[in-house]
């Protein structure tokens, strides 16, 4: 079975700006998978040279197989992007977007499945409305439909929740995990880290154009670093706990732990100095952590 | 060819719901031109024998509104697409270059001649005007657009701005068609400009087009499709190469 995407070595400059920086990166079919990384990493430039619409210096790329150049056409077919810019047709109505789409696509009529995507996405009611008159909400609805008028089985949706409201969100992630859920593969960019978390099984963070982190999630999780928090009376480490002490935060003294066996120790070592632990917090690694560990990183 | 119709029918519908503008706008210029060079000149020139100044006039116009119309279309059209980001919708298809080329062209063709067309409409009633060889006339009106509308390509592409656009229009387009023997024949010009029109390909699809109305031309018919052929091919490969170069479009 062919990945869904496969990228080689690929690089694209702008100017002295490496914004892709030979990347190596390869998803398989039916992932869901999250591309990370703050503003200007190169995750739009490396959607742009996966879907065409920018010709990389060096390196090959293919979606299910199919050469992003040399078989542009059949890999244009196999891949539907929802980009990041808030773009439309000011001249056409949502359901003309929506059919002119099709015929680029080659298909003839396409009444059927156009009308099952707006239902999906809310949009039925508008379809005859002009592009114009949407709000930003909605153009980024119907930039969702778009990108599915052919059915393509890898979709790739960048920054698809900036600047929307929390409604649209979950009603967005819960049609794309459908999506997910029927065999499509699903790439995604975005700058909320508990969505990615909660949604995808593996996660490559960029940084100035090159993958400096490439694992599933639950690996990222796992690798940060863990902590316990305590709270204690009197309000003095034992001098033996300090080298474990990371930092402290509004009345707690926070402990790195590498193992939940090293809790035990702790615990006794507190004990034997006859301080009383009045709380104690196991907090859960989140995403948000182990992006700021990894972004900081040299 | 499906993706070649879509986008064919599409530009076609961008100009049609906004033809207050890209087809009735044309049209009253055109007609301003006609009413103000007829009552000017009308009375001093003549400039094929036996055939009044006006019945002159008439054909230069429309092919005049028809070139400038076919290119308008197509350069405004990759223009806006560009500026709005909403090229991507295309770029981002299986559509060819070679079919983006052929619909954006015919398109354009379409607009340029039912501006062309609409002149004719306009003066019909009130003007008679012979047409010898209607298949000279239409050879010359669709290889004008052609070439037009690819040329509409070009700019729209190159440029970056409207007005790098309106520079194109206003300092290649314009001074090309206004010196091509629209306004009067290049024979009563002195030799030096007489020269210097044959180098303006406009003035063979000018020349070429009246031929069909009135049987006379400054050059022969067959060398005026020689050179507009000529010009089509050119401008043809020229615009298909740079399609296919991605230049500005996928960088
Ligand atoms: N068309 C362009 N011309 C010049 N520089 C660009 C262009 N597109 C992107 N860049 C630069 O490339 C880098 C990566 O940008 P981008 O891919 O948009 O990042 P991200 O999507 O991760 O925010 C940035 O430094 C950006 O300024
Ligand atoms: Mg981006």
């Amino acid at each position: 079975m062919n990945p869904a995407i496969e990228i080689r070595q690929a690089c694209k400059r702008f100017g002295h700006i490496h914004a892709v920086d030979c990347v190596d990166l390869e998803i398989g079919q039916g992932e869901f998978f999250a591309l990370l990384g703050p503003n200007g990493a190169g995750k739009t430039t490396l959607i742009n040279l996966l879907s065409g619409l920018t010709r990389p210096d060096s390196g090959r790329l293919s979606i299910m197989g199919y050469d992003v150049s040399r078989e542009y056409r059949q890999a244009r077919r196999a891949v539907g992007v929802v980009p990041q810019e808030l773009v439309f047709d000011p001249f056409f109505t949502v359901s003309e977007v929506l059919e002119v789409q099709s015929g680029y696509f080659g298909i003839t009529d396409n009444a059927a499945w156009i009308e099952e995507i707006l239902e999906h996405l809310d949009l039925s009611s508008k379809a005859n409305t002009n592009m114009r008159a949407l709000s930003g909400g909605m153009k980024r609805r119907v930039l969702v439909a778009q990108a599915l008028v052919h059915k393509p089985p890898v979709i790739i949706l960048d920054e698809p929740t900036a600047g929307v409201d929390v409604e649209l969100r979950q009603a967005l992630w819960e049609f794309v995990r459908s999506l997910n859920q029927s065999g499509h593969t699903i790439v995604l960019t975005t700058h909320y880290l508990d969505e990615a978390e909660s949604l995808c099984s593996r996660i490559a963070m960029l940084k100035a154009g090159k993958i400096v982190a490439l694992d599933t999630t639950r690996n990222l999780l796992k690798g940060s670093a863990r902590r316990v928090k305590f709270q204690l009376v009197p309000d003095a480490l034992p001098q033996k706990l300090h080298p474990f002490l990371l930092h402290r935060e509004s009345g707690y003294h926070v402990l790195k732990l590498d193992e939940f066996s090293d809790l035990e120790p702790m615990l006794e070592i507190l004990r034997q100095s006859g301080v009383a632990v009045t709380d104690m917090v196991l907090p859960h690694a989140d995403l948000e952590e182990v992006f700021v560990e990894i972004m900081s990183r040299q | 060819m499906k993706g070649f119709s879509t986008l064919f029918h599409k530009e076609v519908m961008r100009f049609w719901k906004v033809g207050f503008q890209t087809v009735l706008a044309p049209l009253l210029s055109t007609m301003l031109y006609l009413l103000i060079f007829s009552h000017v000149l009308g009375r001093h020139v003549e400039a094929f024998p036996g055939v009044p100044y006006v019945s002159f006039l008439i054909p230069g116009l429309a092919m005049m509104a028809l070139l400038q119309n076919a290119f308008a279309n197509s350069s405004s059209s990759l223009i806006q697409s560009k500026i709005t980001g909403n090229i991507i919708f295309l770029l981002l298809s299986p559509v060819s270059y070679p079919e983006i080329f052929l619909a954006y062209v015919l398109a354009s063709s379409v607009r340029g001649i039912i501006v062309g067309c609409g002149v004719f409409a306009i003066t019909l009633w009130a003007v008679d005007i012979p047409l010898k060889f209607p298949l000279w006339a239409l050879l010359f009106s669709l290889l004008g657009s052609f070439i037009l509308g690819a040329t509409g390509i070009v700019a729209g592409i190159w440029a970056e701005k409207f007005d790098q656009l309106a520079s194109f229009q206003n300092f290649i387009i314009l001074p090309l068609t206004f010196l091509s023997g629209v306004f009067y024949s290049i024979h009563s010009l002195p030799p030096f400009w007489q020269a210097v029109s044959h180098l303006n390909p406009f003035f063979y699809l000018i020349d070429g087009f009246r031929y069909g109305f009135f049987g006379t031309s400054d050059v022969s018919p067959y060398f005026s499709l020689f050179v507009v052929s000529l010009c089509l091919a050119a401008v043809s490969l020229f615009t298909l190469w740079l399609l296919k170069s991605g230049y500005k479009l996928r960088n």
